[in-house]
């Protein structure tokens, strides 16, 4: 990155390597588990270079853990490629978020956009200014970016090598991943009801339908659950109107 | 199949991603669209968990992943980093299986 012209509207350098070295710290730490991303994958049966395709190009970990997932549990790919995007939504929103605080024109943006994870939201979504809202960005985004692609590689190579998944408990692993990136959510009460009715939904619906169907129908508790809240805070507010 | 459903299922999550860079931010003044987008992820992530862990294709099951996901919680309620949880909750299915095998 180069150095940009002295500016007085610039933060400090010492505030900046601060964000440049958590942003880093996120990035190994984020980086490092594209190893059991890689080895799931290939579990799934994906190959190495379908694996490496999802995170160079679909680059979003809860999307490409639930395709392999789907995949994992013999659902049809379409299925798998539904619950992705499903739970690509919530960049969306993180985008929504981040644009006024980026201020990213230009060729910037389209480039700026495959980075916008998790992890580059948090990093900068409170920073104070924008040129270290910036920083934060992009030194988590191609941070993550380029160890969560090498370790995709290594995971799905070691995957290949090591035989029979369920050995080595790699199908739990999946389940354990999940919950990990649902569990900071979990904190609210209404998530949690919304949480057990969609994990309730889901194993109902198994036994009738195709595997990958039973997630796309959870997705409705999270509309239902969204109608139904909105009317119960109505009805509470009305009085105080 | 595959590789359509995985460049599909790709490129739709990059212009997902680009949507949220230019729309304007007033969409999510909408109260309804940021509450139902707010708990999709919650909803997924759920039924991904319940689903991995209790179905084997279109059979409900109690095998070794559910003592595996049992560890993840304990994992994670003593705040261990992520990579720990998948590794605990991997090590915990293999072990089982290693005694009981057929688990």
């Amino acid at each position: 990155m180069p150095d940009p012209a002295p500016d007085p509207s610039d933060p400090p350098p010492a505030e900046r390597r601060a964000v440049v070295r958590d942003s880093l710290g996120v990035g190994i730490a984020t980086g490092l588990y594209g190893v059991s991303f890689g080895a799931v994958s290939v579990a799934a049966g994906l190959s190495v270079l379908q694996t490496c395709a999802l995170s160079l190009v679909m680059f979003t970990g809860a999307s490409q853990f639930a395709f392999v997932g789907v995949a994992a549990a013999g659902g049809a790919p379409l299925s798998g490629a539904l619950t992705a995007l499903m739970l690509g939504t919530r960049n969306t929103l993180y985008g929504l978020r981040l644009a006024p605080m980026l201020g990213f024109r230009g060729w910037r943006r389209p480039v700026a956009a495959h980075l916008v994870i998790d992890e580059s939201t948090a990093m900068s979504v409170l920073r104070p200014t924008r040129e270290l809202a910036r920083t934060g960005f992009v030194a988590t985004g191609l941070s993550v970016f380029a160890l969560w692609n090498l370790f995709t590689l290594a995971g799905a190579l070691a995957g290949n090598l090591i035989g029979d998944p369920r050995t080595y408990g790699l199908d739990a692993a999946v389940g354990g991943a999940f919950l990990a990136l649902l569990w900071p959510r979990l904190g609210d009460r209404r998530n949690r009801v919304v949480a057990v009715c969609a994990a309730a939904v889901a194993l109902g619906v198994v036994p009738v339908s195709a595997a990958g169907v039973p997630v796309l129908v959870a997705g409705g508790v999270a509309v239902l659950a969204g109608i139904l809240t909105r009317s119960a805070t109505d009805r509470t507010e009305l009085p105080g109107r | 199949m595959t590789w359509t459903a995985i460049l599909a299922a790709a490129v739709g999550c990059y212009l997902l991603k680009l949507a949220g860079l230019s729309l304007p931010a007033r969409v999510l003044d909408h109260p309804l669209v940021e509450r139902v987008a707010d708990l999709i992820p919650v909803a997924l992530l759920a039924a991904l968990v319940a689903v991995q862990v209790f179905a084997d294709g279109t059979r409900l099951t109690l095998d070794a992943r559910a003592a595996g996901l049992g560890a993840a919680v304990v994992a994670l309620l003593l705040r261990a980093p992520f990579l720990v949880v998948v590794f605990v909750a991997a090590a915990t299915a293999a072990l089982l299986r290693l005694v009981f095998p057929g688990w």
